[in-house]
């Protein structure tokens, strides 16, 4: 046996030992980062919601709250559809709603399985601040092209009454529109769509 | 050690005894020495190189005002709102802790803004002190941290709001945003699973943090040797003894001039926390009087000035990614100073009029930025002020290595100078 260091052999145990006692420290991270994940609780309290709308008037909205956000259940005016109807293409930023985050049945102009009844998270896209209504057609803030529609107060996004994102906002996606169905004509079920065809 | 040792044999008393005792047992001694009694500093700081000291005197502020207020604060969202009003009107003396803790985080970023002008007047982050500058720049962005997650603690509308923003602007990160701010918020919304990570964060993981960089930043500090306004190193001429001819001795003559700064200091923070403790709406925004409803946002949300420069950016960008981005680089781009200047003189005093210009124009942008940030969206004419000073403040980075190569400067001298008073 040689006094002498066999260095190739300590460097190969310290690449060893500082590898293992790297994976263990991964390893033993994961719990605490998964930690931060929401809870079983927090989960649990994103259920779906049931609301009534059969005292819902026309132009009137209602808002409830499904998973802390803020849903808008609006019954829009035939005037309200007409003007939506009646926007310029060039007025939008996604006027398909390709880009925007919506289920199926809603990917469509009006953005919502019935005409009159819009859905909508009441969450602006751009920072997550809660846009105001301003259903009031051409006003002196908002300037003579505004069609009525929801304008962020943070930072200037505007949207329509389908929850479309108007050129120029920072907003870069319509206002998303949560899973949703009917129960019968007055009742919708917010956080669950099932048996909704697209 | 010996010479403690000596005096303690001439008989230099117990006191003098017990120090050697210690001194064989811990570096007290040499520790003093190194760091206080024999640093050299340039005999000839101004009153620019106060900032540093009156920004550790506040983070002793925060640290004791911010141990009390956990004794009476609840990080619960049914209860912070009115345990906090709880300590203003309850608790005895309560509203005086809250204010100085208040106060203390908008004079933390008045002094730190001031350290880090100094260092642009007169090169304090140029070679050998890239380091020094890389680690004030961490304890910068801990600090933003820091006050951040504290601004959630009251949960008044401007807390909810203002994390709101600030939170969703994770959802901007390519690939895996919405996942990212899901894992920040541990809920789908600002809840009070937020808030109570955010406040194990404030008061326990981010403090920790800070005291661990701010010694890292005296150690680097005293490695390198403190500059001076002439940006001269000093340590280039020494006496016999090996003491610069230009230094004097941290303590007595630094400790000496820093209490001064600091009774100054504390005078004018005392006047703040009594007299305007809400600064009129920029040290305690008036939305935050009301608790936080995550059903209604602020007709006006502005973060507290400190963060309104960075604000103006990101809001100044028609588009979330690149406007998050930019003010992300904003930041960053601080962080590269050291090699965007290729200027070799270090002090304004003897650089070139481009540099002048250029750091004016940067400090007219910042306090532009700042003022713009507080405003409301809608007016047109802010947003294009605020798209104007953002391109400014980028070219002062981006046209460094540029203007700062071809500058022309004046003679730098060989010994500070000064002249001292009688």
């Amino acid at each position: 046996m040689s006094d002498e260091a066999d260095l190739s052999r300590r460097h190969f145990l310290t690449i060893a030992t500082s590898v293992v006692g790297g994976v263990g420290v991964v390893l033993t991270a994961v719990p605490f980062v998964q930690s931060f994940r929401p809870s079983a609780r927090a989960q649990a309290m994103g259920g779906p919601v049931e609301v009534d709308i059969s005292k819902l008037e026309d132009g009137a909205m209602v808002r409830v709250v499904w998973r802390g956000r803020p849903v808008w259940i609006l019954r829009r005016t035939k005037d309200m559809i007409g003007r939506i109807e009646g926007e310029p293409a060039a007025l939008l930023k996604d006027p398909g709603s390709a880009e925007s985050e919506q289920p199926d049945y809603a990917r469509n102009p009006l953005r919502a399985i019935k005409p009159d009844i819009l859905v909508v998270v009441g969450v602006c896209t751009h920072l997550g601040c809660a846009p105001i209504e301003r259903f009031d057609v051409a006003p002196p803030d908002l300037g003579p092209d505004w069609p009525g529609g929801f304008f962020c107060p943070c930072h200037g996004s505007r949207f329509d009454m389908a929850g479309r994102v108007m050129v120029g906002s920072p907003a870069p996606t319509n206002l998303p529109i949560p899973p949703y169905r009917f129960i019968g004509d007055h009742m919708v079920m917010i956080g669950d769509d099932t048996g909704v065809k697209a | 050690m010996s010479a403690a040792r000596s005096r303690a044999a001439v008989g230099q008393g117990r006191f003098a005894r017990f120090i050697d005792w210690v001194d064989e047992r811990f570096p007290l001694t040499a520790m003093i020495k190194e760091h206080a009694t024999e640093y050299y500093a340039a005999k000839n700081f101004n009153a620019w190189y106060v900032f540093g000291v009156l920004a550790m005197v506040v983070l002793v502020i925060q640290l004791v005002t911010g141990i009390f207020l956990t004794m009476n604060y609840k990080p619960s969202a049914t209860e912070a709102f009115a345990s906090v009003e709880y300590i203003m009107r309850d608790v005895q003396w309560g509203w005086l802790i809250r204010y100085m803790h208040s106060t203390g985080a908008s004079a933390f970023f008045i002094v730190v803004y001031l350290h880090m002008f100094r260092a642009l007047l007169y090169g304090s982050y140029k070679n050998p002190r890239e380091l020094l500058w890389i680690i004030g720049m961490v304890i910068y962005l801990a600090l933003m941290a820091e006050a951040f997650m504290g601004y959630l603690l009251p949960w008044g509308q401007m807390s909810y709001w203002g994390a709101q923003v600030i939170v969703s602007l994770f959802g901007a990160v390519p690939g895996f945003g919405a996942e990212l701010v899901e894992w920040i918020r541990g809920d789908y919304f600002i809840s009070d699973i937020t808030l109570n990570r955010f406040f194990a964060l404030h008061v326990a993981a981010v403090p920790l943090a800070l005291i661990l960089l701010v010694v890292m930043h005296i150690l680097a500090l005293h490695e390198t040797g403190s500059l001076n306004p002439d940006g001269i190193e000093i340590k280039e001429r020494k006496d016999a003894r090996g003491i610069p001819l230009d230094g004097v001795a941290f303590h007595p003559y630094y400790t000496a001039k820093d209490l001064v700064a600091i009774v100054i200091f504390l005078a004018l923070f005392a006047a703040v926390i009594f007299f305007a403790p809400e600064m009129g709406g920029y040290f305690l925004e008036h939305a935050n009087f009301e608790p936080a409803n995550m059903l209604k946002t602020p007709e006006h949300i502005a973060p507290v000035w400190y963060f309104t420069p960075f604000y103006a950016i990101l809001r100044s960008v028609p588009s979330k990614g690149w406007g998050a981005f930019l003010m992300l680089m904003a930041i960053v781009l601080l962080f590269f100073l050291p090699w965007l200047d290729r200027c070799r003189v270090k002090s304004i005093r003897y650089r070139g009029t481009t540099y002048k210009l250029a750091l004016g124009m940067f400090v007219i942008s910042f306090v532009a930025l700042g003022y713009l940030g507080l405003q409301p969206a809608t007016e047109k004419v802010y947003v294009y002020a605020a798209r104007m000073f953002a391109s400014l403040y980028f070219l002062f980075f981006l046209l460094m290595p540029f203007y700062t190569r071809a500058e022309k400067t004046r003679a730098v001298p060989e010994r500070v100078v000064y002249t001292a008073s009688h």
